[in-house]
């Protein structure tokens, strides 16, 4: 039984890791907009199969999504 | 009532809205409007048709295309660059844009195309919910000026975004709410699952040794919930008592404290029970219960800076002979300004030359054009119709009566009491209610038994859940905001939902709400072909009665010449051959030397003296025909009004338009002439209203210009609706988009089914722990079964907030003015 000495803090430290992994994504904004972000993952989709547009517009140089 | 009904069966090929249906085009694309043609036209140019595919895919509202057409030649200036530009460290550009027209899911689509269709743009991101871009760009390859006009052409007219400070203010707090909340998540979490080892080993025995060290462990985890989740609470709590008023927090952080206080005694001291699980689980769902309010309050309350976003950015500085363009921030008491038609007046200041019309409704809410000429006052707000005028600066920016108006709204809504809520009155007294009757029962059962003093008092402590309690209200809250903002009701609040609960006096303003805030064709005298002679002259002109004619009579115009301004106001022309003078009765009797007993120079007298704009016709030189103009009352006016007085509320009409025509549509719609007041400035609304609210009569006001925005704030609650001023009353109470009037009555039928939703959540919720509670001790409860029936509650009072029918799309017989979501008819309005 006494390896709770060792698995608690073991415990209590990931949860830890886990809250610190959380608060930096909340301080890099990733929770500031949550209305969007659902929507784009649809009209994307439907971008990449629509192969016209990308030729029609080939002038233009594409950025990176962040 | 003219009749603005039309087919349904031509949806226009740009915004999907039905086509009227003079401007139906056979076997082509049709447009309810020119600048939804001008769009499209673009977006197919483009080669953004898909667009439109994923526009019937996916949900959202239907809205017209707005294009100003301009140049924006002022988003290239340098002082622009300093107030609105950042510069990247690679050199790049960016800018945070508010875009006008942003409307639904597939505008998202669009705007983030733009780096393919304009070279240069590197990056384009929209935020949906608050009609946001941020640009990022190269400004060797492309212009700022560049960019808003290709957004202009996509139908995004776009203004630097103003209110950074502010909206970076209420970011930060949000973050921090977020981070609350996953600090004392994890805290709960960790804290549950330490219980429940403790919990185990009371069943089947634990060393003494680990009993205290789980216990120290979960005091130890505890803290970092009660330090950083619930410090908030506390300070909240704190800063109110100091100033001697009632706060939400209060009731929560004494609760709180109670719990934690009692926990951390007992694993001092090494007697009693542990209740810290109860108290993190607490924190962590009373933030979450805000963070899911604050989440569909966003919409509503953000906006509400954006009405610097849409003052106009540039004046027209006369300079010695010249003529400069200069940003309104240039601009200082003393300068002369020069305003061209259809211009906003960018100041307070007096005419020095020119004349011409205003429309003044957005502060007055006068629904005429008023003629302004050398020596009149203009003011900061009033839409400049034709001409062009001089005028000198008086006051500037915040200094304007705009701006004051605008300030002492703010002020106002900052300085409001908030409401303590039902439910966190209760959450506090529920957490030292149930320590109160665990100790009772260890006290009174200990005597005899104390082994089963501990059973009953731990089924007591698990079986009384506060999960149900803290959660049942903001989440049929949430929820209710939710499916109001999908008919387009923005809800700052649930608390607004509370205050609409409990009758008192209703305010609507006249122009704009009651009526649609523009001007028909309400009467026509004369014959059809003269009347499509008309409608060519007024084709030409971009006067509102102009344009209210023209609307009226559809189909291909004859062809107009030599068109020249009246002096007294009015047109003429030629039409095929034949001189037509179109005007105010006054210019036209002069002009061709009238009869001023003529019948058509009576039935004139008879509009005007009704509240109506008449205008005459002469035709090659006699009298000939007459028009007469007004704002027409909206077909659901007489509903709502009937649904809020059905609630028990007292209607009222507060108008800045002339006496006898708030009279006249206060009778119609069956308001008490007492209560029917015309020809209140926008200040005295605001005195009016407070005076009310001050007698402690719970006050509704809805309205929707700038001239009501001060009264909004003041108002229990302030009810806007969209209409000219739509970003500066974003930030009232409730938001009606699509100006949908039926809205207003939905609002509150709505607060009152929600409201009935949340006393059933907690009554439900009171009434399964006062069950448990009981039967806990007196012993016939195990604390296993307890166990299983805790999620039992939470799960029931869950679903019956979250299913609640509290917002249900619109009867059938009310949709006639939607303009906006699930519609299938909307009101056929050409664009401005």
């Amino acid at each position: 039984m006494s390896v709770i000495y060792v698995l608690l803090p073991v415990a209590l430290f990931l949860s830890t890791v886990a809250l610190l992994a959380f608060i930096r994504a909340v301080r890099t904004g990733q929770f500031d907009d949550l209305d969007t972000p659902p929507w784009r993952i649809l009209t994307d989709d439907d971008d990449a199969l629509s192969q016209v547009q990308e030729t029609r517009s080939s002038a233009s140089q594409r950025s990176e999504p962040r | 009532m003219p009749s603005d009904r039309t087919s349904c069966e031509v949806a226009c090929s740009h915004c999907g809205l039905p086509v009227p249906t003079g401007l139906i085009q056979p076997e082509a694309p049709s447009f309810c409007c020119a600048a939804c043609e001008q769009v499209y036209a673009i977006i197919g140019s483009l080669g953004l048709d898909r667009y439109y595919v994923l526009r019937e895919r996916l949900p959202g509202t239907r809205r017209r295309a707005v294009r100003r057409g301009r140049e924006y030649a002022e988003f290239d200036d340098t002082t622009f660059a300093r107030l609105h530009v950042r510069s990247l460290p690679s050199g790049a550009r960016r800018i945070e844009l508010y875009l006008e027209g942003v409307h639904c899911a597939a505008c998202i689509w669009l705007v983030e195309r733009l780096p393919r269709v304009l070279p240069g743009v590197l990056d384009a991101r929209l935020d949906l919910g608050r009609a946001r871009a941020v640009i990022d760009w190269d400004p060797e390859q492309v212009s700022l000026s560049m960019i808003a006009r290709q957004l202009d052409g996509l139908g995004y007219p776009s203004h630097p975004f103003r209110g950074r400070d502010a909206a970076l203010a209420a970011e930060r707090e949000r973050r921090t709410l977020w981070i609350r909340l996953a600090i004392s998540g994890a805290c709960a979490g960790n804290v549950m699952l330490i219980s429940f080892a403790l919990y185990g080993g009371l069943f089947h025995g634990i060393e003494p040794e680990y009993h205290r060290l789980l216990r120290c462990a979960a005091l130890l985890v505890s803290i970092p919930a009660l330090w950083w989740g619930a410090g908030g609470f506390f300070r909240n709590a704190a800063s109110a008592l100091r100033r001697g008023r009632l706060h939400i927090d209060l009731p929560v952080s004494v609760g709180i404290l109670a719990g934690f206080g009692h926990g951390a005694w007992s694993v001092l001291t090494g007697g009693g029970e542990i209740y810290l699980d109860s108290v993190t689980m607490l924190i962590f769902l009373l933030l979450a219960g805000r963070l899911l309010e604050r989440g569909q309050q966003r919409k509503a309350a953000e906006a509400g800076e954006l009405l610097h976003s849409l003052s106009p950015t540039r004046a027209t500085l006369i300079d010695g002979d010249g003529e400069r363009s200069v940003l309104i921030e240039a601009l200082l008491p003393g300068m002369r300004i020069r305003v061209r038609g259809g211009e906003l007046i960018p100041a307070d200041g007096t005419v020095r030359a020119g004349e011409g019309e205003l429309d003044r409704s957005l502060m007055t809410g006068e629904s005429r054009p008023v003629r302004v000429s050398t020596g009149d006052r203009v003011e900061a707000g009033a839409t400049h119709l034709s001409g062009a005028l001089d005028v000198e600066v008086e006051e500037v920016g915040e200094k304007t009566r705009l701006g004051r108006l605008l300030q002492s709204m703010e002020e106002i809504a900052r300085r409001r009491a908030p409401v303590v809520r039902l439910a966190d009155r209760l959450a506090g007294v529920f957490v030292a209610a149930v320590l109160l009757a665990a100790l009772l029962t260890a006290v009174i059962v200990g005597r005899d038994s104390p082994s089963g003093a501990i059973d009953r008092a731990l089924a007591l402590l698990i079986v009384t859940c506060p999960c149900a309690l803290a959660l049942a209200t903001p989440l049929a809250v949430a929820a209710a905001l939710g499916r109001a903002a999908r008919l387009g009701i923005l809800i700052r609040g649930g608390d607004v939902l509370e205050r609409l609960c409990k009758p008192g006096t209703i305010w609507f303003d006249k122009t704009g709400t009651l009526t649609r805030g523009r001007m028909e064709r309400i009467a026509w005298e004369g014959s059809a072909e003269l009347e499509r002679a008309v409608a060519a002259v007024e084709d030409q002109v971009a006067h509102p009665i102009a344009v209210a004619f023209r609307r009226a009579v559809p189909g291909v115009l004859p062809i107009v010449t030599g068109i020249s301004a009246l002096p007294g106001g009015g047109v003429s022309g030629m039409v095929e051959g034949t001189s037509i003078v179109i005007g105010a009765p006054g210019a036209v009797v002069e002009m061709v030397g009238a009869d001023t007993d003529h019948p058509l120079c009576r039935a004139a007298m008879a509009h005007a003296a009704a509240g109506r704009t008449p205008v005459l016709i002469a035709w090659a030189g006699s009298l000939a025909g007459l028009a007469a103009f007004g704002d027409p009352i909206r077909s659901d006016a007489r509903a709502v009004v009937e649904r809020w007085r059905a609630r028990g509320w007292r209607v009222g009409l507060l108008s800045g338009d002339a006496p006898d025509v708030a009279r006249a549509v206060g009778t119609h719609l069956g308001i008490p002439i007492e209560r029917c007041l015309g020809g209140v400035t926008p200040e005295g609304k605001l005195a009016h209203i407070q005076g009310e609210t001050a007698a402690g009569i719970s006050t509704v006001m809805v309205g929707d210009g700038v001239n009501d925005a001060a009264a909004l704030a003041a108002a229990t609650v302030g009810i806007a609706i969209e209409g000219g001023a739509a970003a500066a009353l974003r930030a009232a109470d409730a938001f009606v988009t699509g100006r949908r009037l039926g809205a207003v009555a939905d609002l509150l039928e709505g607060a009152h089914r929600t409201i009935a939703t949340i006393r059933i959540g907690l009554g439900f919720s009171l009434a399964y722990n006062a069950v448990g509670a009981a039967l806990a001790m007196s012993g016939l409860l195990h604390p296993l079964v307890a166990a299983v029936l805790m999620p039992l509650s939470s799960l029931t009072v869950v679903t019956l907030s979250f299913r609640a029918r509290t917002f249900d799309p619109p009867r059938a017989d009310l949709e006639d003015e939607i303009d906006g979501i699930g519609a299938v008819r909307g009101e056929v309005l050409p664009c401005r």
